[in-house]
């Protein structure tokens, strides 16, 4: 069976909601049936054969050729298979993803991978703010999975975060972390103001110094058992956190914030 | 059957089921790894009186450990999950916490998942950090030398306890000896272990005493000077009895273990003064796995 391809035709003027065309809402599904599907576009339905042209028809391994950055929802509610996106996604890829992995060959947009419970998503580009956060309101963010960005990313990375790995190989925006209950975010690059503010509990690991809140606190230089055993679980990416000679065990440990419940700690390369 | 001058009786081990785990001790050097498996396993020789059966399987190469450190792996026996539970625990928290730079990780995969670190973890009084690395959830206890890295649970599977094989020699040096190169060839098996001291148990024991309080005395049909005073199962020229006690995995790791021990014994031979091996056994009734000893050596 060949991947189930989806070839925009053109780039919408309105935003559009893709959220339908995930593995377990196509399987089963003829090509006649998927092209009759609608996605919500503004006030508009669209047919989906209005938008992409469609050939393939193994819906566990699913591509999206053209992406731009005005379709949202990619792979909303994942269960399994595949998604692989030739361009840039919109806001809201990989929501509430539950199993399976998720590629993107460009960039993304607000809250990627938003309240993500398992599976993995990778991005080649840039994200953009609230990577694997909270919806506003909510106070639980991403619960699981690994989101790999080889770029840069947004403010508010890992909002509200609970568990998983978020590793960031470029720079991270403003309040990286913020408000994290619990869970890793590696950063190889720099980061920016109010790093953790308000985390709870959970790991910042930096390759780079970065500039802390006064509600954290040195704890000094320390080897830890465990970086080895996290850096290991990396090997299989495909990532520069995946080469060895990146990994490390000797870290700086401040511990914060502290004007929340303190049991957060950021590690930093020494 | 005789095997280089040593008689091998047509009889037969009799072993029971047993609930079995391992762990992985890990430290800064094979030294502290191995000082902290000996105290995890120590007073582990026998479930009559110490609640488990326990010993160090082998040494682990950096390469076989989880964190990449020299370690050691340790497996524990026990006659019920409940009991093995408590003592993995007990153990856990009073020998390897404790121990400078060790770390403890899980052995088994598989199995029914029973506490290792889970609840040491309390001992960090709130300051405990907990990762979930790939599936596996670990438990980073603040201590005194810095951070005792713990895998949360680890496996329990069934298992068989109380193969063995006696060596009856001419003296007591030539039956240690023999035990000895017995000992040194079987820790070469994997997935066993030789629970007495050294490997090595010279107070064998049978079901039931003279006193009421005693579920076990010592076997007197084996006991050299006692061979005009008792029903013997001694020739004359014996003079001193050692058994090897083996707790496995599976029914053929054991069958593994105790053709090489036998077959060590044996090619030292008659020369040495090794006269015979037999095996302990009740009789067939109470345990339900049987290791025939001519079977084996087949």
């Amino acid at each position: 069976m060949s991947a189930l391809t989806f070839t925009l035709k053109f780039k919408p003027t309105q935003r559009v909601d893709l959220s339908p065309l995930v593995s377990q809402n196509l399987s089963g599904l003829s090509l006649d049936e998927i092209s009759a599907l609608t996605l919500q576009s503004g006030k508009l339905k669209l047919r989906v054969d209005d938008l992409f042209t469609i050939v393939g028809s193994d819906a566990q391994d699913i591509v999206i050729n053209n992406s731009v950055d005005n379709l949202d929802f990619i792979g909303k509610d994942l269960e399994g298979g595949s998604i692989t996106i030739n361009g840039n996604a919109g806001a809201y890829l990989a929501f509430g993803l539950k199993s399976g992995e998720i590629k993107v060959s460009g960039n993304v947009g607000l809250y990627a991978a938003c309240e993500m419970k398992k599976g993995y998503l990778e991005i080649s580009g840039n994200a953009g703010d609230f990577l694997g956060a909270a919806l506003p309101g909510n106070k639980m963010g991403m619960k699981g999975g690994t989101i790999l960005v080889k770029g840069n990313v947004g403010e508010r990375a890992g909002d509200h975060m609970r568990r998983g790995n978020i590793l960031i190989e470029g720079n991270a925006g403003d309040y990286c972390g913020s408000r994290m209950t619990a869970g890793t975010i590696a950063v190889m690059g720099q980061t920016g103001r109010y790093l953790g503010y308000a985390m709870r509990r959970g790991t910042l690991l930096l390759w780079n110094q970065p500039k802390l809140s006064a509600s954290f606190n040195d704890c000094g230089a320390h080897t830890l058992a465990f970086l080895p055993i996290l850096f290991a679980s990396f090997k299989t990416l495909n990532s520069r956190f995946a080469d060895a000679s990146i990994a490390f065990n000797r870290v700086q440990r401040y511990a914060g914030d502290m004007s929340e419940m303190g049991r957060g700690e950021v590690l930093v390369k020494l | 059957m005789i095997i280089n001058g040593v008689s091998i009786d047509a009889t037969f081990a009799e072993a029971f089921p047993m609930k079995a785990t391992r762990a992985i001790i890990t430290a800064q050097n094979e030294k502290w790894a191995m000082i902290s498996a000996q105290a995890m396993t120590g007073f582990a020789t026998s479930v009559i009186a110490c609640g488990c059966e326990g010993a160090i399987e082998r040494v682990l190469d950096p390469s076989e450990t989880p964190d990449g450190r020299p370690g050691v792996a340790i497996m524990i026996f026990a006659m019920g999950g409940k009991g093995l539970a408590k003592q993995l625990e007990t153990r856990a928290g009073q020998c390897v916490l404790t121990s400078p730079t060790s770390a403890l990780f899980s052995g088994i995969d598989g199995g029914i998942r029973i506490p290792l670190g889970k609840n040491l973890r309390y001992f960090g009084d709130g300051f405990q950090v907990s990762k979930q690395i790939s599936g596996k959830r670990y438990w980073r206890i603040p201590v005194m030398d810095g951070e005792f890295l713990t895998e949360a649970t680890t496996g329990q599977i069934d298992a068989i306890g109380g193969g063995n094989f006696l060596v009856l020699a001419e003296s007591q040096p030539q039956a240690l000896a023999a035990c000895e190169a017995a000992i040194e060839e079987m820790r070469k098996i994997p997935n066993v272990i030789m629970p007495f001291p050294g490997g090595v148990v010279r107070s064998g024991s049978k079901v039931g005493s003279k006193y009421k309080s005693l579920g076990a005395s010592t076997n007197d049909a084996f006991c050299p000077t006692l061979k005009g005073m008792t029903k013997t199962d001694l020739s004359p020229e014996i003079e001193s009895v050692m058994e090897i006690v083996i707790d496995g995995l599976t029914k053929e790791d054991i069958d593994k273990a105790m053709r090489v021990g036998i077959q060590a014994v044996c090619d030292l031979g008659a020369a040495n003064g090794i006269k015979r091996i037999s095996a302990g056994n009740y009789g067939g009734k109470l345990g339900p796995f049987h290791f025939h000893l001519q079977e084996i050596m087949a």
